[in-house]
């Protein structure tokens, strides 16, 4: 296995080896805490431009099978953990993760302290890195992580998005009780998955889409998915979710999508330290008081003090940290939330929210 | 939703003696309950027998009561205190057994006290086998098939109708698990229904569907009254189903399920308990899941904070049972902190960025005549517990920890398995099997075979075969260079394990390790995979490169434990281990704690400034020695284990505070000891070493039959024997050889009759304080932790226990012990014998602490720490003891079908008890049943006694006629209680047609067993006759002290109505 270098913007360094995959890849270094689910992380668009660090030790054990996926492909440039499995035992599975990986020309990184990793991020912020098997010069690879480009300002939900407008599911849903707009922002199909569950035809836009044209379909919920990257680089898609708001329809957003609906009605976004990337998340329902656990994956937040309480209530809180998780429109049928209610993975408490997405949909239909 | 202010005073239930399935757990959960509750300023009252636990040390509640755990003693506590509720949930079965009973026995409702943390209908549900199947059914979560059959025609009918083979046979009340089996087609089902419904006392047997062979997992959940619930930890069972969990060796978290499957196993645990109703507080829910299909049934749950709570409590660091306390008092989830953050709720689930694996201590050497396959009865004694960054390091760790002689999954665990059987111990479910699978993978079997063959996951049998790839590496080097040391290292291989596949000692490969700087480093256990800063400074060591140690200005002390529990070295080490540490710390030391096992107190990390989860071997501990730079270690408190480390501690340069590993030698040295003995005019029993076996006939023919024979440097009494004749000799002699191999055995003189005393004392060197002079209620010769005795003395008379503690002090101070002490001692007629000296704690510190109020453990940590005795206002203290305090052993026969069930040198109790009243008679009574010897006030009692026994018998029996008993008896003993002038049915031997004492008992015939032994080596008969007692649950006396301390007790309680007394009342 060849030697790869993990350099920091910071000149920190970490030494390991390439399990999968070769060459150089640029990312934002990032930890998630899940001990479970590498396949729908690695699959999940919101890490497009980063390179995830598993906290859990042993990643790989149960390979990857075909149900558990998230999207297209791969779309985290690379993984770091501390041992990969060099064997894989499950009924689903149908391919080992380093094969998986190096399929999809991505690097998969072992023998690293991945804990020393964590804290490191812990205590300096989640920074841009890359990871080399090629160029092994600590000095230089530490040049090229400063130079390279990082999240900040870049509209990465752009350049995830669909390319062209589809139905889910695939063959459309003749007996749907609803229809739903959907702005793939980098969407989870898990997403799409439920709500076909719950008895929608989904048709997915590409963010670049004109609002008229999602518009004139009349759709009886719009939904705005999760996605990659700083919510105050992508203007254009604020303006979209902006324009739709304005139809009055239900809508949800989940992530990614919750930022672009809370920028569209006024409030600001901010960089978090190191994020909330894992399974184990205490969200509070202010409503009720009732605490889920939920599924996390954001590295940005709303700002609770830029929320204007006469446009929208705060619903739902972070109690780890006090952020913003959840915003409800005062007087529109329209709320968001920071977490993933479609889990996959994670746990399976805020189901509900999908629900109310629902009930929504029913109420001004 | 804040505490609740309705109610100011909580009755706690504890769980009594340590018993195999329920040990020192139900200690550091009750322990950490009554903290939590006080902390939130409740009054709290405690019930609990077990004098061994800190939960019952004076301080921990407000009101301890060291009484039965039964419903009579908990409405006499709760008309004496008025508590406004009672907290059944931490304190095992036998706590929520207790509660129900006082449910339906109306005595809740009778005096208004509320059952809090679960309630009854709940625990009904969780309990009882059609209540939770009609539940689980309609919660939509599959539960096994399964029917009660009573007898063959119904079984044939469930198997043709309702069920496919293989089917799993259940007797219902066994001794042991006896009479059931896997049946795979008719044939083998009527056979193994005929021995179940033959075994089971109700006539009745459960055919289950076979999951043998299936993935099984645990889930430790916990659930507010706002319905607020969440998982703390998931535990996979390395062995798959077919073994109780208690005896698998278990891995926190799960390793081979993916997210998807993880979160239906998720969902599944909340929904059981909502639908059982468990409205606040921690339980346990099981599953199992078909390695194919991916099937999901529930196997069980419990309403309650279990024995896998306390595991996942230290393999997160989450405090389950502390929190349980705080949900049953009103509070939610989201209103408590994480105590280890401290930032953060509690409201959340734990991640873990390391890997945690548990293994079972089994000791099935103290029953050799017990079957030690392992299926659905729990036969561990103990259990360790090690962290690591890989699983391969845990696993080793955990190997290690075991202390049984291995150091990892080594060559030395190989030589316990027999290669020439393997295959057996691979189809078997034995305690080798993981042994035995490495040496499988070493002689070639596939990875795939043995899957078949064990049905454990092939992800587990890898990581095996991983190890044995590395050893070959270890031992195919022609160097051991950097970087193999270094992932030898990381894959948890110990230096004696390297040491011994290079031809060199663990002191080399030590030496080479640390030239080439390969130290470890430690983790802290932060229960957020590192997403939070930690301020609980609980570690574990690992080859990684981040050393989070935080060495601190104060000066320290390591104290080390006592590992894992085992017969012989239990709860009561880890008692005087938390002592020393709460010493320490009054007196301004930073204590670090060092300890593998799971269960206990000390390995709470509230316990200690800071908690090392280690293994505790010399390496290990050494490791931590030169992290943190201590004053030095205290080895005298955790028993035997931390003593066999003493030496090359010492050698290593480490200062072993208190009494020095020398005085400890020459009072394990017979030589030495003699020649001390001598010195000061005391006798011993006549004795002789012996190194061989013709020795140790010479011996026995000069001293005189019946002789001791005990092995040196043993716990519990391992392989000791009396011998009364000549051809018991060879074998006994041999099996101590065995027992303590290249150690001479000591051959000494048997006192028969004699009074047995224990007595524990702490010397500065000066002075001398005596904490307790112990009379064992069983004459000598019945190992001292397996005897009920009496604080204070009750027939010694006062000189002679004078003459005793004064000879007590000439050893201490001549010994110059600075510490602990107990003494072993036996009166005959006016004289007395020193029979062994240990210069440390013994198990029965926290005894003699509670019998007397003096806190010994306490008090040797500051003698060890450079205090005297005079600072300390214990010279010429006598502490006043206007009571009487009785210890009673508690055995685990129950669980070991065949084993004969009768006392002798060698250890074979688990735990204890305590009774404390105004006198013996009382004390001992409560002792009884307390320790589940319900003694009868009417009915009838058998007697069988060999014939030297027969005098005392008459005497028995006599007594037992005078209070209204009938007498039934066999042959012999009937004739001479006829002959004495009583009357007594007689009752047919074994072999004989026409109803015997077994069919008695069968009826509800005999009420009591009075049945010595007919020599050292029992008839079958007899066994039978004291198993079958152990089965019904009958009490049964063996001894002649014991019968008469039993009829002393029955005549008193049959005249006399009893009372409790909290023990701060005692002290007061």
């Amino acid at each position: 296995m060849k030697k790869a270098i993990i350099a920091l913007e910071d000149g920190t360094c970490f030494e390991g080896r390439a399990f999968a995959g070769s060459g150089e890849f640029y990312g934002e270094l990032v930890f998630n805490t899940s001990m479970t689910g590498y396949q729908e992380i690695l699959t999940d668009p919101s890490y497009h431009g980063q390179i995830v660090t598993m906290t859990y030790p042993l990643i790989g054990n149960y390979g990857v099978n075909e149900e558990d996926v998230e999207s297209r492909g791969i779309f985290a440039e690379g993984l770091v953990v501390s041992e990969c499995s060099r064997m894989h035992s499950n009924w689903r599975a149908t391919k080992s993760l380093p094969d998986y990986l190096a399929e999809n020309g991505k690097i998969g990184i072992d023998d690293v302290d991945t804990r020393a990793i964590t804290l490191h991020i812990r205590d300096k912020g989640a920074m841009k890195c890359v990871v080399s098997t090629e160029d092994l010069d600590k000095e230089s690879l530490v040049k090229k992580a400063k130079a390279s480009d990082g999240l900040v300002g870049r509209n990465l939900a752009t350049e995830v998005t669909t390319d062209a407008t589809y139905v889910w599911p695939k063959d459309g849903k003749p007996d749907a009780t609803y229809k739903v707009a959907v702005i793939d922002c980098g969407i989870k199909l898990n997403q799409l998955r439920i709500l076909d569950e719950l008895g929608c035809e989904c048709t997915v836009y590409p963010n670049t889409s004109a609002a008229e044209e999602i518009l004139a379909t009349r759709p009886d919920g719009i939904f705005v998915s999760n996605g990659p990257g700083d919510p105050a680089g992508a203007p254009e898609v604020t303006e979209l979710v902006g324009k739709l708001i304005e139809s009055k329809r239900p809508m949800f957003g989940i992530c990614f999508g919750h930022q672009m609906l809370g920028l569209a009605l006024g409030a600001e976004t901010f960089k978090l330290k190191f994020g909330h990337r894992g399974g184990n998340q205490p969200i509070q329902d202010l409503r009720t008081t009732k605490v889920e656990i939920a599924s996390h994956n954001h590295g940005f937040c709303i700002d609770a003090d830029s929320v204007d309480p006469a446009v929208a209530e705060i619903t739902h809180l972070n109690l780890n940290d006090k952020t913003v998780a959840g915003l409800k429109h005062k007087q529109q049928p329209l709320f968001c939330v920071q977490y993933h209610p479609e889990a996959a993975p994670g746990p399976h408490d805020p189901f509900y929210l999908f629900e109310e997405f629902i009930d929504l949909m029913k109420e001004t239909k | 939703m804040p505490k609740r202010e309705d109610i100011h005073h909580i009755l706690i239930i504890g769980s009594g003696p340590i018993v195999i399935g329920q040990a020192c757990e139900f200690d550091y959960s009750g322990t950490q309950a009554c903290k939590a509750l006080r902390e939130e300023g409740y009054t709290v009252s405690l019930i609990n027998s077990n004098p061994a636990t800190i939960m019952t040390d004076p301080a921990t509640a407000d009101r301890t009561y060291i009484e039965p755990i039964t419903p009579e003693a908990v409405e006499k506590i709760i008309i004496k205190e008025k508590p406004d509720a009672i907290l059944p949930t931490l304190g095992g079965q036998t706590a929520l057994n207790t509660a129900m009973k006082l449910v339906e026995q109306g005595i809740l409702e009778k005096y208004g006290v509320e059952m809090i943390g679960a309630k009854y209908d709940a625990i009904m549900r969780g309990e009882e086998r059609d209540l939770f199947k009609t539940a689980m059914e309609e919660a939509g979560i599959e539960t096994l098939k399964s029917f009660e059959v009573h007898d063959l025609d119904e079984a044939r009918h469930v198997a043709t109708e309702k069920l496919e083979f293989p089917i799993i046979v259940r007797p219902s009340f066994t001794l042991g698990g006896t009479g059931g089996g896997i049946a795979q087609n008719m044939d083998e089902l009527m056979t193994i229904a005929e021995g179940g419904l033959k075994a089971s006392l109700t006539t009745e047997v459960l055919l289950e569907e076979s999951v043998f062979g299936w993935k099984e997992f645990e889930m430790e959940v916990m659930r507010d009254k706002k319905d607020n619930a969440v998982i703390i930890c998931a535990i996979e069972n390395m062995d798959p189903m077919g073994i109780h969990t208690g005896d698998s060796i278990t891995v926190a978290p799960t390793q081979t399920l993916t997210d998807r499957e993880y979160q239906i196993m998720r969902d599944a645990s909340l929904k059981v308990l909502r639908v059982i109703g468990v409205e606040t507080g921690g339980s346990n829910v099981q599953f199992c899941i078909h390695p194919e299909t991916g099937r999901l049934a529930i196997i069980e749950m419990n309403p309650r904070v279990s024995r896998s709570s306390a595991l996942a409590s230290k393999a997160t660091g989450f405090p389950i049972a502390k929190l349980a306390a705080k949900l049953a008092a009103g509070y939610t989830l989201d209103e408590l902190p994480n105590d280890i953050t401290r930032e953060t709720p509690a409201c959340f689930e734990p991640s873990i960025d390391y890997v945690v694996t548990k293994l079972p201590r089994f000791t099935f050497e103290k029953f050799p005549m017990a079957d030690n396959r392992l299926g659905v009865s729990m036969k561990s004694v103990g259990e360790t517990m090690a962290i690591g960054r890989n699983f391969k390091e845990s696993l080793q760790k955990a190997f290690r920890s075991l202390e049984i002689g291995v150091d990892g999954l080594d060559l030395k665990a190989e030589a316990k398995v027999d290669e020439a059987r393997l295959d057996d111990y691979l189809l078997t479910t034995c305690t080798e099997r993981t042994i035995a699978i490495k040496m499988a993978l070493k002689k070639g079997y596939s990875a795939e075979k043995i899957h078949k063959m064990t049905y454990m996951d092939p992800w587990f049998i890898d990581q095996i075969l991983q190890i044995v790839e590395i050893e070959k590496q270890l031992i195919d080097a022609a160097e051991l260079d950097h970087d193999l040391l270094k992932y030898a290292k990381k894959n948890g291989f110990s230096d004696d394990q390297i040491g011994a596949l290079r031809g060199c000692t663990g002191n080399e490969i030590r030496a080479l390790r640390k030239k080439f700087g390969i130290i470890p480093v430690y983790s802290l256990v932060d229960t957020c995979a590192g997403e939070f800063a930690a301020s609980t400074p609980y570690f574990y060591s690992c080859y990684a490169e981040l050393d989070e140690t935080r060495p601190t200005d104060k000066q320290s002390v390591i104290v080390l434990g006592s590992g894992p529990n085992r017969i012989g070295q239990g709860i009561e080490f880890d008692y005087s281990c938390v002592h020393t540490v709460k010493a320490l710390r009054e007196m301004g030391y930073e204590a670090i704690m060092v300890n593998s096992n799971p269960e206990t107190v000390s390995t709470d990390y509230d316990t200690s400034d800071k908690l090392y989860f280690e293994p505790l071997t010399f390496e290990d501990v050494m490791n931590i020695y030169e992290a943190e730079k201590p004053l030095g270690m205290i080895v005298q408190m955790g028993g035997q284990t931390p003593l066999n480390l003493a030496d090359r501690l010492l050698e290593a340069g480490v200062p072993i505070l208190g009494t020095s590993p020398k005085s400890i030698a020459a009072a394990e040295d017979r030589e030495l000891f003699r020649q001390l003995l001598d010195k000061l005019k005391l006798k011993q029993p006549e004795s002789a070493t012996a190194k061989t076996l013709a020795e140790a006939e010479a011996i026995a023919e000069r001293i005189g039959f019946p002789v001791m024979i005990r092995p040196s440097f043993v716990l519990g009494g391992r392989a000791m024997m009396v011998a009364y004749e000549e051809e018991e000799l060879e074998p006994f002699v041999n099996a101590a050889f065995a027992a303590s191999p290249d150690h001479p055995v000591l051959i000494d003189r048997f006192l028969e009759h004699a009074i047995e005393v224990d007595v524990d004392l702490v010397c500065d060197g000066k002075d001398v304080y005596v904490g307790g002079v112990m009379e064992h209620v069983e004459e000598a010769g019945i190992h001292s932790g397996d005897s009920a005795c009496s604080i204070p003395p009750y027939t010694l008379s006062d000189e002679m226990v004078a003459r005793i503690k004064t000879a007590c002090t000439a050893m201490a101070l001549e010994l110059k012990v600075k510490g602990l002490m107990n003494a072993q001692i036996a009166v005959k007629d006016d004289d007395f014998y020193i029979i062994e000296v240990n210069p440390r704690a013994s198990r029965t510190v926290p005894y003699v602490s509670k019998a007397t109020n003096v806190p010994l453990a306490n008090i040797a940590t500051q003698i060890a720490m450079g205090l005297t005795l005079d600072e300390l206002g214990l010279v010429g203290f006598e502490p006043k003891v206007e009571w009487y305090a009785v210890k009673e052993a508690v055995f685990p026969f129950n669980r070991f079908a065949g084993v004969d069930p009768i006392l002798g040198p060698e250890m074979k109790s688990t735990g204890e008890v305590m009774g404390i009243d105004t006198n013996f008679e009382l004390a001992f009574w409560k002792a009884e049943i307390a320790a589940g010897q319900v003694l009868p006030t009417e009915g009838t009692v058998f007697l069988s006694a060999k014939d030297r026994d027969k005098d005392w018998i008459e005497e028995i029996a006599k007594e037992f006629v005078e209070s209204g008993f009938s007498l039934v008896a066999t042959e012999g003993t009937a004739q001479a209680l006829h002959s004495a002038g009583l009357e007594v049915t007689l009752t047919h031997k074994l072999a004989e047609d026409g109803k015997n004492v077994i069919d008695l008992m069968k009826e509800s015939g005999v009420q009591l067993v009075v049945n010595t032994p007919s020599g050292p080596v029992a008839r079958v008969d007899e066994i039978k006759i004291r198993s079958e007692a152990i089965l019904r649950g009958l009490p049964i006396v063996t001894t002649e002290s014991g019968a008469k301390a039993t009829v002393k007790a029955i005549r008193y309680i049959k005249e006399h109505d009893w009372n409790v007394q909290a023990i701060q009342e005692y002290h007061a």
